[in-house]
Protein backbone atom coordinates (compact mmCIF):
# COMPACT_ATOMS: atom_id res chain seq x y z
CA UNK A 1 0.00 0.00 0.00
CA UNK A 2 3.06 2.23 0.16
CA UNK A 3 3.09 4.02 -3.52
CA UNK A 4 5.75 6.67 -3.44
CA UNK A 5 3.44 9.65 -2.75
CA UNK A 6 1.85 8.01 1.01
CA UNK A 7 5.98 7.33 1.80
CA UNK A 8 6.46 11.15 1.52
CA UNK A 9 3.43 12.08 3.01
CA UNK A 10 4.95 10.25 5.84
CA UNK A 11 7.70 12.00 6.11
CA UNK A 12 8.05 13.67 10.06
CA UNK A 13 9.13 17.00 10.00
CA UNK A 14 10.88 18.01 13.76
CA UNK A 15 9.53 21.68 14.73
CA UNK A 16 11.99 22.90 17.60
CA UNK A 17 9.47 25.19 19.54
CA UNK A 18 10.93 26.68 22.60
CA UNK A 19 8.79 25.69 26.19
CA UNK A 20 8.08 29.21 26.76
CA UNK A 21 6.14 29.23 22.85
CA UNK A 22 4.53 25.93 23.48
CA UNK A 23 2.68 27.17 27.05
CA UNK A 24 -0.94 27.41 26.72
CA UNK A 25 -2.44 31.07 26.93
CA UNK A 26 -5.04 30.00 29.96
CA UNK A 27 -2.35 28.52 31.36
CA UNK A 28 0.47 31.59 31.24
CA UNK A 29 -2.59 33.87 32.29
CA UNK A 30 -3.37 31.62 35.47
CA UNK A 31 0.17 30.68 36.37
CA UNK A 32 0.75 34.69 36.22
CA UNK A 33 -2.41 35.61 38.18
CA UNK A 34 -1.40 33.06 40.45
CA UNK A 35 1.96 34.18 41.08
CA UNK A 36 0.65 38.38 41.54
CA UNK A 37 -1.53 36.97 44.31
CA UNK A 38 0.90 35.03 45.85
CA UNK A 39 3.57 37.45 45.80
CA UNK A 40 1.66 39.99 46.94
CA UNK A 41 0.79 37.76 49.86
CA UNK A 42 3.99 36.90 50.58
CA UNK A 43 4.85 40.45 51.10
CA UNK A 44 1.66 41.00 53.27
CA UNK A 45 3.25 38.65 55.72
CA UNK A 46 6.58 39.60 55.41
CA UNK A 47 5.14 42.84 57.50
CA UNK A 48 7.65 44.89 55.17
CA UNK A 49 4.52 46.96 54.31
CA UNK A 50 1.94 47.83 57.10
CA UNK A 51 -1.35 46.18 56.78
CA UNK A 52 -3.11 48.96 56.71
CA UNK A 53 -1.16 50.12 54.08
CA UNK A 54 -1.66 47.44 51.84
CA UNK A 55 -5.01 44.96 52.47
CA UNK A 56 -4.20 41.08 52.24
CA UNK A 57 -5.95 39.39 48.72
CA UNK A 58 -8.49 37.89 50.79
CA UNK A 59 -9.28 41.61 52.35
CA UNK A 60 -8.90 43.04 48.74
CA UNK A 61 -10.99 39.43 47.33
CA UNK A 62 -13.70 39.89 50.11
CA UNK A 63 -14.41 44.00 49.52
CA UNK A 64 -14.74 43.25 45.72
CA UNK A 65 -17.72 41.18 46.56
CA UNK A 66 -18.68 43.45 48.87
CA UNK A 67 -19.02 46.40 46.07
CA UNK A 68 -20.10 44.42 43.37
CA UNK A 69 -23.32 43.00 45.76
CA UNK A 70 -23.81 46.65 46.34
CA UNK A 71 -23.02 47.69 42.55
CA UNK A 72 -26.00 45.10 41.64
CA UNK A 73 -28.16 45.83 44.48
CA UNK A 74 -28.68 49.41 43.73
CA UNK A 75 -26.49 51.24 45.97
CA UNK A 76 -24.37 54.40 46.39
CA UNK A 77 -21.66 52.36 44.38
CA UNK A 78 -24.20 51.81 41.48
CA UNK A 79 -24.94 55.94 41.75
CA UNK A 80 -21.60 56.39 41.85
CA UNK A 81 -21.08 54.24 38.70
CA UNK A 82 -23.68 55.74 37.01
CA UNK A 83 -22.20 59.39 37.44
CA UNK A 84 -19.16 58.30 35.96
CA UNK A 85 -20.65 56.42 33.69
CA UNK A 86 -22.36 59.10 31.85
CA UNK A 87 -19.51 61.41 32.35
CA UNK A 88 -17.59 59.37 30.57
CA UNK A 89 -20.24 59.05 28.06
CA UNK A 90 -21.00 62.46 27.40
CA UNK A 91 -17.43 63.22 26.92
CA UNK A 92 -16.38 60.28 24.60
CA UNK A 93 -18.95 61.91 22.55
CA UNK A 94 -17.89 65.29 22.49
CA UNK A 95 -14.22 63.80 21.75
CA UNK A 96 -16.19 61.93 18.91
CA UNK A 97 -17.58 64.91 16.99
CA UNK A 98 -15.11 67.58 17.29
CA UNK A 99 -12.30 64.89 16.93
CA UNK A 100 -14.06 63.71 13.72
CA UNK A 101 -14.70 67.83 12.67
CA UNK A 102 -11.17 68.91 13.74
CA UNK A 103 -9.40 65.89 12.06
CA UNK A 104 -11.52 66.55 8.70
CA UNK A 105 -9.75 69.83 8.70
CA UNK A 106 -6.81 69.24 9.32
CA UNK A 107 -6.52 65.76 7.01
CA UNK A 108 -8.48 67.45 4.61
CA UNK A 109 -7.93 71.07 3.76
CA UNK A 110 -4.48 72.81 3.70
CA UNK A 111 -5.48 75.35 6.17
CA UNK A 112 -5.70 73.13 8.75
CA UNK A 113 -2.83 70.89 8.03
CA UNK A 114 -0.44 74.10 8.02
CA UNK A 115 -2.23 76.15 10.41
CA UNK A 116 -3.97 74.32 12.78
CA UNK A 117 -1.98 71.27 13.31
CA UNK A 118 0.55 73.14 14.58
CA UNK A 119 -1.37 74.33 17.74
CA UNK A 120 -3.18 71.13 17.96
CA UNK A 121 0.17 69.60 18.48
CA UNK A 122 1.35 71.84 20.65
CA UNK A 123 -1.35 71.30 23.27
CA UNK A 124 -1.30 67.79 22.86
CA UNK A 125 2.50 67.86 23.99
CA UNK A 126 0.98 69.81 27.19
CA UNK A 127 0.38 67.28 30.79
CA UNK A 128 -3.51 67.68 29.67
CA UNK A 129 -4.58 66.69 33.40
CA UNK A 130 -2.96 69.70 34.27
CA UNK A 131 -6.20 71.34 33.42
CA UNK A 132 -8.08 70.25 35.54
CA UNK A 133 -8.42 72.86 38.33
CA UNK A 134 -9.10 75.37 35.49
CA UNK A 135 -12.15 73.51 33.95
CA UNK A 136 -13.23 73.09 37.82
CA UNK A 137 -12.99 77.16 37.84
CA UNK A 138 -14.80 77.95 34.66
CA UNK A 139 -17.81 74.87 34.81
CA UNK A 140 -17.61 74.13 38.77
CA UNK A 141 -18.00 71.52 40.71
CA UNK A 142 -20.85 69.54 39.02
CA UNK A 143 -20.33 67.14 36.01
CA UNK A 144 -19.80 70.11 33.21
CA UNK A 145 -16.13 69.86 34.28
CA UNK A 146 -15.44 66.05 34.57
CA UNK A 147 -17.57 65.70 31.30
CA UNK A 148 -15.22 68.92 30.10
CA UNK A 149 -11.77 67.43 31.26
CA UNK A 150 -12.89 63.69 29.51
CA UNK A 151 -13.63 65.06 26.62
CA UNK A 152 -10.28 67.29 25.89
CA UNK A 153 -8.49 64.76 27.04
CA UNK A 154 -9.91 62.22 24.23
CA UNK A 155 -9.96 64.28 21.52
CA UNK A 156 -6.47 64.64 20.23
CA UNK A 157 -6.39 61.02 19.58
CA UNK A 158 -8.78 61.27 17.71
CA UNK A 159 -8.18 64.07 15.74
CA UNK A 160 -4.33 62.54 14.99
CA UNK A 161 -6.36 59.44 14.11
CA UNK A 162 -8.89 61.00 11.31
CA UNK A 163 -6.40 63.06 10.11
CA UNK A 164 -3.62 60.20 9.72
CA UNK A 165 -6.26 58.00 8.11
CA UNK A 166 -7.32 60.72 5.10
CA UNK A 167 -3.63 60.57 4.54
CA UNK A 168 -3.64 57.19 3.63
CA UNK A 169 -5.80 57.32 0.63
CA UNK A 170 -3.02 56.09 -2.39
CA UNK A 171 -2.34 57.81 -4.98
CA UNK A 172 -3.90 55.81 -7.49
CA UNK A 173 -7.58 55.83 -5.33
CA UNK A 174 -7.26 59.54 -5.98
CA UNK A 175 -6.16 59.82 -9.45
CA UNK A 176 -8.86 57.55 -10.40
CA UNK A 177 -11.89 59.51 -8.67
CA UNK A 178 -10.09 62.89 -10.46
CA UNK A 179 -10.31 61.05 -13.72
CA UNK A 180 -13.96 60.61 -13.06
CA UNK A 181 -14.47 63.73 -12.57
CA UNK A 182 -15.41 63.69 -8.49
CA UNK A 183 -15.99 66.90 -6.56
CA UNK A 184 -13.76 67.21 -3.63
CA UNK A 185 -17.00 66.79 -1.11
CA UNK A 186 -17.46 63.50 -3.41
CA UNK A 187 -13.50 62.08 -3.14
CA UNK A 188 -14.11 63.09 0.54
CA UNK A 189 -16.88 61.10 1.48
CA UNK A 190 -16.82 57.95 -1.21
CA UNK A 191 -13.11 57.35 -1.09
CA UNK A 192 -11.19 59.62 1.83
CA UNK A 193 -13.49 58.70 4.65
CA UNK A 194 -13.90 54.89 4.28
CA UNK A 195 -10.13 54.50 3.99
CA UNK A 196 -9.82 56.48 7.08
CA UNK A 197 -12.39 54.60 9.01
CA UNK A 198 -9.78 52.23 10.18
CA UNK A 199 -7.84 54.49 11.68
CA UNK A 200 -10.48 56.59 13.35
CA UNK A 201 -11.90 53.61 14.96
CA UNK A 202 -8.16 53.00 16.00
CA UNK A 203 -8.15 56.79 17.80
CA UNK A 204 -11.44 56.21 19.38
CA UNK A 205 -10.36 52.85 21.40
CA UNK A 206 -7.58 55.34 22.68
CA UNK A 207 -10.20 57.75 23.49
CA UNK A 208 -12.35 55.25 25.25
CA UNK A 209 -9.12 54.83 27.64
CA UNK A 210 -8.55 58.78 27.74
CA UNK A 211 -12.10 59.84 29.00
CA UNK A 212 -11.90 57.21 32.10
CA UNK A 213 -8.74 58.88 33.20
CA UNK A 214 -10.32 62.62 32.21
CA UNK A 215 -13.45 61.70 34.05
CA UNK A 216 -11.59 60.52 37.22
CA UNK A 217 -8.60 63.04 37.17
CA UNK A 218 -12.38 65.32 37.20
CA UNK A 219 -14.15 64.01 40.40
CA UNK A 220 -10.81 63.93 42.15
CA UNK A 221 -10.62 67.94 42.24
CA UNK A 222 -13.73 67.42 44.44
CA UNK A 223 -17.22 67.77 43.83
CA UNK A 224 -19.62 65.14 41.75
CA UNK A 225 -20.78 62.12 43.03
CA UNK A 226 -18.56 59.43 40.73
CA UNK A 227 -16.53 56.67 41.73
CA UNK A 228 -13.36 59.13 41.96
CA UNK A 229 -15.25 60.90 44.14
CA UNK A 230 -15.43 57.28 46.55
CA UNK A 231 -11.94 56.70 45.57
CA UNK A 232 -10.77 59.86 46.93
CA UNK A 233 -12.81 59.21 50.19
CA UNK A 234 -12.02 55.85 50.57
CA UNK A 235 -8.09 56.85 50.26
CA UNK A 236 -8.58 59.85 52.84
CA UNK A 237 -9.62 56.62 55.11
CA UNK A 238 -6.73 54.85 54.33
CA UNK A 239 -9.58 52.29 53.09
CA UNK A 240 -7.30 50.44 50.39
CA UNK A 241 -9.34 47.35 49.93
CA UNK A 242 -11.83 49.63 48.90
CA UNK A 243 -9.73 51.65 46.42
CA UNK A 244 -8.51 48.65 44.93
CA UNK A 245 -11.73 47.21 44.27
CA UNK A 246 -13.33 50.28 43.25
CA UNK A 247 -10.48 50.52 40.50
CA UNK A 248 -11.15 47.40 39.17
CA UNK A 249 -14.90 48.04 38.83
CA UNK A 250 -13.48 51.35 36.95
CA UNK A 251 -11.71 50.10 34.65
CA UNK A 252 -14.52 47.08 33.70
CA UNK A 253 -15.87 50.82 32.32
CA UNK A 254 -13.42 51.65 30.12
CA UNK A 255 -12.55 48.13 29.06
CA UNK A 256 -16.24 48.06 27.81
CA UNK A 257 -15.88 51.07 25.89
CA UNK A 258 -12.86 49.78 24.35
CA UNK A 259 -14.93 46.18 23.51
CA UNK A 260 -17.68 48.29 22.56
CA UNK A 261 -15.86 50.30 19.93
CA UNK A 262 -14.33 46.99 18.52
CA UNK A 263 -17.50 45.60 18.07
CA UNK A 264 -18.95 48.78 16.21
CA UNK A 265 -15.48 48.90 13.58
CA UNK A 266 -16.21 45.14 13.31
CA UNK A 267 -19.54 45.87 11.98
CA UNK A 268 -18.94 48.91 9.82
CA UNK A 269 -15.61 48.12 8.64
CA UNK A 270 -16.44 44.88 7.43
CA UNK A 271 -14.21 44.81 4.43
CA UNK A 272 -11.04 44.51 6.85
CA UNK A 273 -11.19 41.03 8.43
CA UNK B 1 0.70 43.62 -46.68
CA UNK B 2 -2.76 44.98 -46.46
CA UNK B 3 -2.68 47.75 -43.33
CA UNK B 4 -5.63 46.88 -41.11
CA UNK B 5 -6.73 48.70 -37.78
CA UNK B 6 -8.23 47.28 -34.62
CA UNK B 7 -11.57 47.94 -36.18
CA UNK B 8 -10.37 46.61 -39.76
CA UNK B 9 -10.47 50.24 -41.66
CA UNK B 10 -7.43 51.43 -43.01
CA UNK B 11 -6.50 54.45 -40.75
CA UNK B 12 -5.97 57.03 -43.16
CA UNK B 13 -9.92 57.13 -44.08
CA UNK B 14 -11.45 57.73 -40.40
CA UNK B 15 -11.64 60.67 -38.54
CA UNK B 16 -9.30 62.28 -36.31
CA UNK B 17 -10.33 61.01 -32.80
CA UNK B 18 -7.24 62.79 -30.64
CA UNK B 19 -5.21 65.21 -31.44
CA UNK B 20 -2.22 66.71 -29.66
CA UNK B 21 -0.43 69.47 -30.74
CA UNK B 22 2.90 70.97 -29.29
CA UNK B 23 2.46 69.46 -25.65
CA UNK B 24 4.95 70.49 -23.73
CA UNK B 25 5.25 69.50 -19.91
CA UNK B 26 7.54 70.84 -16.93
CA UNK B 27 6.91 70.26 -13.48
CA UNK B 28 7.37 73.35 -10.96
CA UNK B 29 10.56 72.90 -9.49
CA UNK B 30 11.84 70.38 -11.63
CA UNK B 31 14.74 71.21 -14.03
CA UNK B 32 14.71 69.23 -16.69
CA UNK B 33 11.33 69.20 -19.19
CA UNK B 34 9.02 66.13 -18.56
CA UNK B 35 7.83 66.16 -22.27
CA UNK B 36 8.87 68.56 -25.31
CA UNK B 37 6.87 68.78 -28.49
CA UNK B 38 5.01 66.10 -28.58
CA UNK B 39 2.15 65.78 -31.95
CA UNK B 40 0.67 63.14 -32.72
CA UNK B 41 -3.15 62.15 -33.95
CA UNK B 42 -5.28 58.93 -33.29
CA UNK B 43 -7.38 58.17 -35.51
CA UNK B 44 -10.73 56.07 -34.75
CA UNK B 45 -10.45 52.63 -34.35
CA UNK B 46 -6.72 52.56 -34.11
CA UNK B 47 -4.11 51.31 -31.15
CA UNK B 48 -1.52 53.39 -30.25
CA UNK B 49 1.66 52.40 -28.01
CA UNK B 50 4.20 54.51 -26.72
CA UNK B 51 7.00 52.77 -25.13
CA UNK B 52 10.12 54.07 -23.49
CA UNK B 53 12.56 53.93 -20.45
CA UNK B 54 11.72 54.56 -17.06
CA UNK B 55 10.78 58.05 -16.70
CA UNK B 56 10.90 59.34 -20.06
CA UNK B 57 7.41 60.90 -19.36
CA UNK B 58 4.80 58.49 -20.50
CA UNK B 59 2.66 58.69 -17.48
CA UNK B 60 2.90 62.74 -17.99
CA UNK B 61 1.51 62.38 -21.35
CA UNK B 62 -1.32 59.94 -19.89
CA UNK B 63 -1.97 62.12 -17.67
CA UNK B 64 -1.85 65.63 -20.24
CA UNK B 65 -4.24 63.29 -22.76
CA UNK B 66 -6.58 62.09 -19.76
CA UNK B 67 -7.03 65.64 -18.60
CA UNK B 68 -5.94 64.86 -14.94
CA UNK B 69 -3.54 67.79 -15.64
CA UNK B 70 -2.16 70.89 -17.32
CA UNK B 71 0.00 70.52 -19.87
CA UNK B 72 2.99 73.58 -19.92
CA UNK B 73 1.99 74.16 -23.40
CA UNK B 74 0.45 72.69 -26.53
CA UNK B 75 -3.03 71.60 -27.04
CA UNK B 76 -4.73 68.25 -26.31
CA UNK B 77 -8.00 68.37 -28.71
CA UNK B 78 -10.44 64.80 -28.35
CA UNK B 79 -13.50 64.60 -30.59
CA UNK B 80 -13.19 68.25 -31.78
CA UNK B 81 -13.09 70.15 -28.45
CA UNK B 82 -9.83 70.77 -26.02
CA UNK B 83 -9.07 68.94 -22.94
CA UNK B 84 -9.70 71.21 -20.06
CA UNK B 85 -9.89 68.46 -17.46
CA UNK B 86 -11.24 65.04 -16.77
CA UNK B 87 -13.97 63.82 -19.19
CA UNK B 88 -16.68 61.36 -19.12
CA UNK B 89 -15.42 60.48 -22.99
CA UNK B 90 -12.12 59.27 -21.61
CA UNK B 91 -11.94 55.54 -20.39
CA UNK B 92 -8.84 55.06 -17.86
CA UNK B 93 -7.02 52.38 -17.02
CA UNK B 94 -4.05 52.28 -14.60
CA UNK B 95 -1.21 49.47 -13.64
CA UNK B 96 -3.30 48.81 -10.11
CA UNK B 97 -7.02 47.52 -10.25
CA UNK B 98 -8.27 50.04 -7.27
CA UNK B 99 -11.37 48.90 -6.97
CA UNK B 100 -12.56 49.63 -3.46
CA UNK B 101 -12.85 47.23 -1.12
CA UNK B 102 -16.08 48.35 0.40
CA UNK B 103 -17.99 48.10 -2.71
CA UNK B 104 -19.07 45.00 -4.63
CA UNK B 105 -17.55 44.11 -7.76
CA UNK B 106 -20.99 45.49 -9.80
CA UNK B 107 -20.83 48.64 -7.75
CA UNK B 108 -17.29 49.28 -8.38
CA UNK B 109 -18.18 48.59 -12.15
CA UNK B 110 -20.66 51.66 -11.93
CA UNK B 111 -18.74 53.80 -9.68
CA UNK B 112 -18.49 56.51 -12.45
CA UNK B 113 -21.37 56.67 -13.19
CA UNK B 114 -22.24 57.30 -9.62
CA UNK B 115 -20.11 59.62 -9.24
CA UNK B 116 -20.73 61.80 -12.21
CA UNK B 117 -24.81 61.04 -12.48
CA UNK B 118 -25.95 59.98 -9.39
CA UNK B 119 -27.69 57.17 -7.89
CA UNK B 120 -30.01 56.69 -9.77
CA UNK B 121 -27.78 57.08 -13.11
CA UNK B 122 -26.34 54.36 -11.68
CA UNK B 123 -29.35 51.92 -11.20
CA UNK B 124 -30.61 52.73 -14.87
CA UNK B 125 -26.87 51.60 -15.95
CA UNK B 126 -27.04 48.35 -13.99
CA UNK B 127 -28.06 46.06 -17.23
CA UNK B 128 -25.04 47.73 -19.19
CA UNK B 129 -22.64 47.01 -16.29
CA UNK B 130 -23.91 43.60 -16.17
CA UNK B 131 -23.57 42.91 -19.38
CA UNK B 132 -20.16 44.58 -19.72
CA UNK B 133 -19.06 41.72 -16.69
CA UNK B 134 -20.87 38.63 -18.80
CA UNK B 135 -18.48 39.83 -22.05
CA UNK B 136 -14.93 39.74 -19.54
CA UNK B 137 -16.25 36.60 -17.94
CA UNK B 138 -16.96 37.86 -14.45
CA UNK B 139 -20.82 36.52 -14.79
CA UNK B 140 -21.63 35.65 -11.03
CA UNK B 141 -19.19 37.73 -9.61
CA UNK B 142 -21.46 40.97 -9.44
CA UNK B 143 -21.95 40.87 -5.72
CA UNK B 144 -18.44 39.75 -5.03
CA UNK B 145 -15.64 41.90 -2.96
CA UNK B 146 -12.90 42.85 -4.66
CA UNK B 147 -10.95 41.02 -1.83
CA UNK B 148 -12.38 37.68 -3.64
CA UNK B 149 -10.86 38.31 -7.28
CA UNK B 150 -7.84 37.36 -8.49
CA UNK B 151 -5.34 40.30 -10.01
CA UNK B 152 -6.69 39.50 -13.21
CA UNK B 153 -10.18 39.13 -12.36
CA UNK B 154 -9.96 42.66 -10.82
CA UNK B 155 -7.87 43.93 -13.61
CA UNK B 156 -11.24 42.84 -16.41
CA UNK B 157 -13.25 44.75 -13.45
CA UNK B 158 -11.67 47.56 -13.99
CA UNK B 159 -11.69 47.28 -17.84
CA UNK B 160 -15.76 47.16 -17.25
CA UNK B 161 -15.31 50.29 -15.10
CA UNK B 162 -13.55 52.16 -17.96
CA UNK B 163 -16.49 50.59 -20.50
CA UNK B 164 -19.13 52.05 -18.27
CA UNK B 165 -18.89 55.04 -19.34
CA UNK B 166 -18.77 54.62 -23.34
CA UNK B 167 -15.61 56.21 -23.71
CA UNK B 168 -14.53 57.08 -27.14
CA UNK B 169 -10.72 56.70 -26.43
CA UNK B 170 -9.16 54.59 -23.66
CA UNK B 171 -6.06 55.42 -22.19
CA UNK B 172 -4.12 52.94 -20.57
CA UNK B 173 -1.20 52.97 -18.17
CA UNK B 174 0.52 49.65 -18.12
CA UNK B 175 -2.51 47.95 -17.40
CA UNK B 176 -1.24 44.46 -17.05
CA UNK B 177 1.91 44.91 -15.86
CA UNK B 178 1.41 43.58 -12.45
CA UNK B 179 -0.36 40.68 -13.35
CA UNK B 180 1.96 37.39 -14.58
CA UNK B 181 2.72 36.55 -17.50
CA UNK B 182 0.48 33.78 -18.46
CA UNK B 183 -2.70 36.09 -16.83
CA UNK B 184 -0.99 39.33 -18.88
CA UNK B 185 -1.03 37.40 -22.26
CA UNK B 186 -4.95 36.24 -22.12
CA UNK B 187 -5.59 39.96 -20.90
CA UNK B 188 -3.70 41.39 -24.32
CA UNK B 189 -5.87 39.13 -26.44
CA UNK B 190 -8.96 40.15 -24.37
CA UNK B 191 -8.30 43.65 -24.82
CA UNK B 192 -8.02 43.24 -28.41
CA UNK B 193 -11.15 41.33 -28.51
CA UNK B 194 -13.17 44.41 -26.92
CA UNK B 195 -10.88 47.04 -28.41
CA UNK B 196 -12.46 45.49 -32.08
CA UNK B 197 -16.24 45.33 -31.07
CA UNK B 198 -15.93 49.00 -29.54
CA UNK B 199 -14.26 49.91 -32.66
CA UNK B 200 -12.27 51.74 -29.69
CA UNK B 201 -9.30 54.15 -30.18
CA UNK B 202 -6.96 53.11 -27.55
CA UNK B 203 -3.35 54.62 -26.19
CA UNK B 204 -1.43 52.03 -24.26
CA UNK B 205 1.64 52.77 -22.30
CA UNK B 206 4.01 49.68 -22.04
CA UNK B 207 7.02 48.64 -21.07
CA UNK B 208 6.90 45.63 -23.29
CA UNK B 209 8.26 45.71 -26.45
CA UNK B 210 5.97 42.46 -27.61
CA UNK B 211 2.92 44.04 -26.01
CA UNK B 212 3.41 47.24 -27.95
CA UNK B 213 4.53 45.24 -31.13
CA UNK B 214 1.07 42.03 -30.92
CA UNK B 215 -1.42 44.97 -29.84
CA UNK B 216 -0.69 48.56 -32.03
CA UNK B 217 -0.99 49.81 -35.25
CA UNK B 218 1.07 52.36 -34.48
CA UNK B 219 4.25 52.59 -32.22
CA UNK B 220 5.58 55.39 -30.63
CA UNK B 221 9.06 55.04 -29.26
CA UNK B 222 10.20 57.41 -26.57
CA UNK B 223 13.15 58.85 -25.59
CA UNK B 224 14.40 60.92 -22.30
CA UNK B 225 15.39 63.99 -20.67
CA UNK B 226 13.39 65.77 -22.72
CA UNK B 227 10.99 63.19 -23.14
CA UNK B 228 9.57 63.48 -26.31
CA UNK B 229 8.43 60.70 -29.61
CA UNK B 230 11.83 59.57 -31.23
CA UNK B 231 10.36 57.27 -33.50
CA UNK B 232 6.83 56.57 -35.51
CA UNK B 233 6.67 52.74 -35.95
CA UNK B 234 3.59 51.64 -37.70
CA UNK B 235 2.98 47.90 -37.35
CA UNK B 236 1.40 46.08 -40.53
CA UNK B 237 0.62 43.16 -39.30
CA UNK B 238 -3.23 41.65 -39.93
CA UNK B 239 -5.71 41.48 -37.66
CA UNK B 240 -6.50 39.76 -35.46
CA UNK B 241 -3.02 38.99 -33.76
CA UNK B 242 -2.37 35.81 -32.43
CA UNK B 243 0.01 35.09 -29.32
CA UNK B 244 2.27 32.72 -32.10
CA UNK B 245 2.58 35.84 -34.25
CA UNK B 246 5.15 36.47 -31.65
CA UNK B 247 7.33 34.04 -33.27
CA UNK B 248 7.50 35.18 -36.49
CA UNK B 249 9.95 36.83 -38.49
CA UNK B 250 8.07 39.72 -39.38
CA UNK B 251 7.73 40.65 -35.47
CA UNK B 252 10.71 40.00 -34.51
CA UNK B 253 11.75 42.49 -37.19
CA UNK B 254 9.74 45.15 -35.35
CA UNK B 255 10.77 44.08 -32.09
CA UNK B 256 14.75 44.80 -33.10
CA UNK B 257 14.08 47.94 -35.01
CA UNK B 258 12.00 49.50 -31.41
CA UNK B 259 15.03 48.08 -29.32
CA UNK B 260 17.36 49.53 -30.99
CA UNK B 261 15.77 52.95 -31.54
CA UNK B 262 15.17 52.25 -27.23
CA UNK B 263 18.69 51.71 -26.59
CA UNK B 264 20.40 54.36 -28.51
CA UNK B 265 17.59 56.92 -27.11
CA UNK B 266 18.19 55.58 -22.92
CA UNK B 267 22.31 55.42 -22.93
CA UNK B 268 23.37 57.95 -25.60
N1 LIG C 1 4.05 65.09 -9.95
C1 LIG C 1 5.31 65.26 -10.40
N2 LIG C 1 6.04 66.29 -9.94
C2 LIG C 1 7.31 66.49 -10.38
N3 LIG C 1 7.92 65.71 -11.27
C3 LIG C 1 7.25 64.65 -11.76
C4 LIG C 1 5.90 64.36 -11.35
N4 LIG C 1 5.49 63.26 -12.01
C5 LIG C 1 6.52 62.88 -12.78
N5 LIG C 1 7.57 63.71 -12.66
C6 LIG C 1 8.85 63.61 -13.37
O1 LIG C 1 8.59 63.62 -14.75
C7 LIG C 1 9.38 62.66 -15.43
C8 LIG C 1 8.47 61.70 -16.19
O2 LIG C 1 7.68 60.94 -15.27
P1 LIG C 1 6.62 59.89 -15.76
O3 LIG C 1 5.93 59.38 -14.57
O4 LIG C 1 5.79 60.51 -16.80
O5 LIG C 1 7.53 58.77 -16.38
P2 LIG C 1 7.13 57.36 -16.99
O6 LIG C 1 7.68 57.33 -18.37
O7 LIG C 1 5.69 57.11 -16.84
O8 LIG C 1 7.96 56.39 -16.07
P3 LIG C 1 7.62 54.88 -15.69
O9 LIG C 1 7.91 54.06 -16.89
O10 LIG C 1 8.58 54.59 -14.59
O11 LIG C 1 6.20 54.83 -15.26
C9 LIG C 1 10.22 61.97 -14.38
O12 LIG C 1 11.51 62.52 -14.42
C10 LIG C 1 9.55 62.30 -13.08
O13 LIG C 1 10.49 62.44 -12.06
MG1 LIG D 1 4.50 55.63 -15.70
Amino acid sequence: MSTPDTARSDTVWVEHVALIDRIPRSLGMAALLVGFVLAWQLLCMSGAVPAILLPTPAETGADLLFVGQNLLSGGYVLKAAATTASEMLLGFAIATSLGIALGILVGETRFGERAVMPYLVAIDTMPKIAFAPLFVAWLGFGIASKVALAAFMATFPVVVATAAGLAAVDANAQMLFRSMGASRLKTLTRLKLPIALPYFFAGLKIAAVSVTAGAIAGEFMGGGEGMGQLIRVAAGQLATARVFSLIFYLSLFGLTLFVLVGWIERKVVFWRR
Amino acid sequence: MVTNTAAGTPPAASPIVYELAGITKSYAGQRLTALERVDFVLRKGTFASVIGSSGCGKSTLLKIMAGLIPPSGGRATLDGTPVTGPRADIGMMFQQATLLPWLTTLQNVLLPIEVRDGKAAAREARPRAMTLLQTVGLKGFEASYPDQLSGGMAQRAAICRMLVSEPVVFLLDEPFSALDEITRDFMNMELQRLCAAWEATAFLVTHSINEAVLLSDVVYVMAARPGRIAEIVPIDLPRPRTLDMVNSPEFGAYVRRIRERLDTGAFK
